[in-house]
Formats: C-alpha cells, structure tokens, sequence
C-alpha cells in the first residue's frame, strides 16, 4: 500500500464525506438523514460531511424505492464517484422496495441498480439507526484495511 | 453544463441537487443574471400509490395513503379516514376527533419548523436553520411518544385512532407547547426585525390574489395573498367544528408573507392544541369498521401544512377501492413556480421555489408523451377488460372475481 494509499484510507475513515439521493423515497427517511445531520444528532461529530456533488462524496446515503425515472440518475451519480465509494440504503424501501415493491413505477430495492455496503431498515429510519450504521461502516473499512495490510 | 441560444444561458439544475431532498429537475433560461423563463419538470419520484392503492384493500390502503408524504402523513390518513368514515356512515367517537386534531397541529408544528429551517438554509441563513431542526425535535419526541414513530405514527384509523393520549402525555405536551411558544416568538420577532432576512425575502417570488387564483394556489401561499384558504375555517371538519381556528392571512403577496403566515401558524397551532387538551372529552377513542364500502363516491378535503389536500375514493361494493385519488397541496402550488421564477434573480431561485414548501413525493405524477402514436381514450369498462385480458395472459383468471357493476 502506498503512501497515496494509505492518506486516502485515514481520511476516508476519519472524515467521510456523504451524499445524500433520494431515488423516490416519501420524504421520511431524507428528512431523518438530515436530522442526523441537525445539532440533536450531530453526525458532523465523527468528521461526517454533507456534499453536494457526487464527485466529492466517499458515500452514497441513498433513500426510496427506485423509481423508473429515477433509475438511470442513481447509476450515473454512483459512476460519477470516485473510488473507492460505499453505498448506504436507508429505510425499508431502499432495502427491498417496501410498500411499493409492486407498484409499477418501481424496480425494487437500491442493490437492484447499485451494489449496497449497508442496509438500514425501518420506516421511517430513526437517526440512531442511521448513526450506528455509518459507525459499523467505519468499523468495517478499519477491518478491510487490516486485511490489506 | 450551460449550452448557449441566442447569447441566453440554459441552466439545468437537478434532478439530483444539493438544495432540496427530493429529486426535481428545473431548466432556467438565464439572461445575464435574470431568469427568463423556468420549466419544471417533475415526476421522478412518481411510484404508482393510487394505482397500489386500488389494488389491495382498504385497511392495506390506510399504510400506503400514510407513506404518500413523510412529512404530511398524518394530514393524508385523515382525509383517507375521513373519505371511508364518510361512506361507511361511522360515528367517530368525539375523543377520536381530539386526538386527531391534536396529532394534526404538532404535524403542522413540526412541518413549518422544518420549513424555516430549510427556507434559511437556502439563503445562507444556517443559524436558523440548526435552530429550528433543534426546536422541531421536541415535537418530534412528542409524537414518538404518541403513535411509537417519529415519522409516520400510525395514529389514525377508520372509525377513529389507534392511540389514547394519557393525562401525563398531555402534561408533556403542554410543557413543550411552553417551551416551543418562546422559542417561535423568538423566531416571529426575528422575521419582522431582521433586516437582511427582510431584505432577502421581500418582493420575491410575487403572486397577486389574481395569480393564486389563475393558478389555483392553496394553502400558504394563497393565505399569504389575502385569500383566506383555510379548510379549517371554511370548511370546518372534525374537531374544528366545535373549536373554531383563527385563521392567519398576510397581504405581502411574496416569499416574506409566506414565511410570516408560516410562523403565525405556528402560534395559532400551539394556541389550538391548548384548546383541545383543555377541551378533550372522555370516551372511546374508535369504533368498528367494516371491510367494505357500499358502492358510491366521495371527496373529502383536509388543511395540511402545506395547504388543502383532497382525497377522493370510489366504491364499487367491494373491499378495494374502485378509484383513489390523491390531489396533495404541492400539485396545486407548482402550477403557478414557473410564473413565480421569471424575472427574478437567479440566486433567489432555490428559496423561491422552497416558499411553496414543495413536497415532491406528494405531487409526482406519470406524464406520458405521445410519441406520434393515435392516442385513444380508453373507458373504464375497456380497461378493466384489458386488465383481466393481461392476468389471463399471466395465468391468472379472474373470472371467478364478481364484478357489480357502478
């Protein structure tokens, strides 16, 4: 691993910046990741960071059932990360579709488009649930790393 | 990302953006700094509901009409309960109608917090924004402590609710409308002496009581017109039958009007959940409902946050719904954003289009565009055989399934 490498990894680890896409959530679980983000949460507090362009976003904090419209805007912002990149579905509807799975307009679950590090479950999430994930998440990346090493 | 027509810059802007949640996609004609022309393009996050809806029946219904919005749940349930009351000719309980009303004015509590929150966010206000995220938790806390869900409580059910409000859970609610009165008082003195917050909002985003109406406006952004669009008052539903609201209304016409009524509204919210806990009868809290509807139609309208939302269910006797329509205040509020956008600048675009508090999961509808095909209108009959035609294809024969006729 080198020195690139290995800057790259601590600052992933200890700083990861986020990206927020809803993919046809009902508003629940979005609202619920900003809360996380709002003083009473506080995910700032573990060097987590709001972003806005996909370009600058280690993850993809990804909420909704996938709407057909929105299929092909969830794939492009996924290419448009760099590497390495790790995807968080929050709410049930991103885990498995949910309520909507039959519903026409909708393809199902987020691994159906993208590949998923972490699935959240609930309805709405509560941001306790969103902060131990990103924390296991970061635990995970710490183990990878030791398996690289 | 800009390409260049006639010296104008066309600027997209979404569907993946960092001012708003939810995804919407705006196409803005710039000319220098002023925008020309703004078209709105929504629909991503159509899923289908009233299509889900008439496909399971009224009791799965009730799950799906609550995830139509996670900020409004409460607001759909009840116009969907009210809309099934309505038909199956049940006498809500009067304790049912209170809590009702009780959970509906912290929903609207916690919407305009959130909505003053994002509203200062988008003009560089982050202050504020912390602030209010930080207040709205208490009543957040409130309704976790009622229905067991921050997001979507699950109070509501048909023939009345599903949970009593306990005398220590009302002492608690009264204590944070305590807490929250200063805390909003703070906020509404803030909005009318903060000058760079006036300055920032002031003669934005401008639409005349003779716009709301052109474009059928509700809601807030009506209210902050002059027009007094408050299904509370006039047509009073529920509880508000036996406790009147004080309606707010401001004749800004433009984005500082809206913000005003928002956190009047507020106020008033904290003033009538006071009446009610004063007020709240003892009782039972629901009565029985059936599975099924008789065959027939109605319309109900609910005041959510945002404005008037309508639901409109049709019965053909069974225990799924014939037709369900939602028509949520959001849908009513975007027809007029283009004409609010033109001739404004484009850094007042995002808090603009914020001041209606769009909620696009509410609103997204399916556009089909005609490509070049014969478009055919298709009768409800010729569906429905369509329908069976397409489940026979798939192996599924639905004739054994009595159809009565509307």
């Amino acid at each position: 691993m080198g020195l690139l490498d290995k800057a790259i990894a601590w600052g992933e680890k200890k700083s990861p910046w986020i990206i927020h896409f809803n993919a046809g959530a009902c508003n629940g679980c979005d609202i619920e990741v900003v809360d996380a983000l709002t003083p009473q949460y506080d995910l700032e507090r573990l060097g987590i960071l709001q972003q806005g362009s996909p370009r600058h976003a280690d993850v993809l904090v990804c909420t909704g059932a996938v709407t057909l419209q929105t299929r092909d805007r969830l794939k492009q912002i996924y290419d448009q990360m760099s590497t390495p990149k790790f995807v968080i579905a929050v709410g049930t509807c991103a885990c498995t579709g949910g309520i909507f799975d039959s519903c026409y307009c909708v393809t199902g679950g987020i691994d159906t488009i993208i590949p998923v590090d972490a699935y959240i479950p609930g309805c709405a999430v509560r941001p306790e649930a969103i902060i131990d994930a990103v924390s296991k998440l970061l635990a995970s990346l710490d183990r990878k790393e030791g398996k690289r090493e | 990302m800009s390409e260049r027509n006639d010296h104008k810059v066309v600027l997209p802007i979404g569907p993946q953006h960092p001012s708003l949640k939810e995804p919407g996609s705006f196409k803005i004609t710039l000319d220098g700094e002023k925008v020309e022309r703004a078209v709105v393009e929504i629909g991503y996050n159509h899923r289908g509901i009233e299509k889900a809806c008439e496909s399971r029946n009224y009791t799965q219904d009730l799950y799906i009409i609550e995830r139509v919005c996670g900020i409004c749940s409460h607001a759909h349930t009840s116009c969907f309960c009210q809309a099934f009351e309505d038909m199956a000719g049940l006498e809500v309980p009067r304790r049912a109608y209170y809590i009702r009303g009780i959970v509906g004015e912290l929903e609207r509590l916690h919407s305009h917090l959130l909505w003053l929150g994002v509203a200062s966010h988008e003009i560089g206000f982050d202050t504020l924004f912390m602030y209010t995220w930080r207040d709205r938790e208490l009543v957040l806390d409130l309704l976790a402590q009622i229905g067991g869900n921050r997001v979507n409580y699950g109070v509501n059910t048909f023939g009345g609710v599903r949970r009593d409000l306990e005398a220590d859970l009302m002492q608690d609610i009264l204590h944070v409308c305590d807490q929250l009165e200063e805390k909003i008082k703070y906020y509404a003195d803030l909005a009318t002496t903060e000058t760079t917050l006036i300055a920032r909002l002031k003669g934005i985003g401008v639409l005349t009581p003779e716009d709301v109406r052109h474009f059928s406006a509700v809601g807030p952004v009506a209210r902050a017109a002059g027009i007094l669009d408050d299904i509370r008052v006039v047509e009073p539903y529920g509880v508000y039958k036996e406790i009147p609201v004080n309606a707010v209304t401001d004749d800004h016409c433009d984005v500082y009007g809206r913000t005003l009524v928002r956190v009047k509204e507020m106020l008033e919210s904290i003033r009538l959940i006071r009446v009610m806990i004063r007020e709240i009868p003892e009782g039972p809290i629901s009565v029985r409902a059936p599975r099924k509807l008789p065959a027939g139609e109605t319309l109900r309208r609910v005041e959510a946050p945002r404005g008037e939302n309508i639901h409109y269910i049709r019965s053909n006797g069974s225990d799924m719904p014939d037709r369900v329509r939602v028509r949520a205040p959001s849908e009513a509020n975007w027809h007029g954003m283009s004409y609010m956008l033109e001739g404004f600048q484009l850094a007042d675009v995002p808090i603009i289009i914020a001041a209606i508090d769009p909620c696009y999961s509410c609103t997204d509808r399916a556009v089909s565009l005609s490509s070049g095909r014969d478009e055919q209108i298709a009768s409800w009959d010729q569906l429905r055989l369509f329908g069976i035609e397409q489940y026979k294809k798939n192996g599924i024969d639905p004739g054994s399934i009595a159809i009565r006729p509307f």
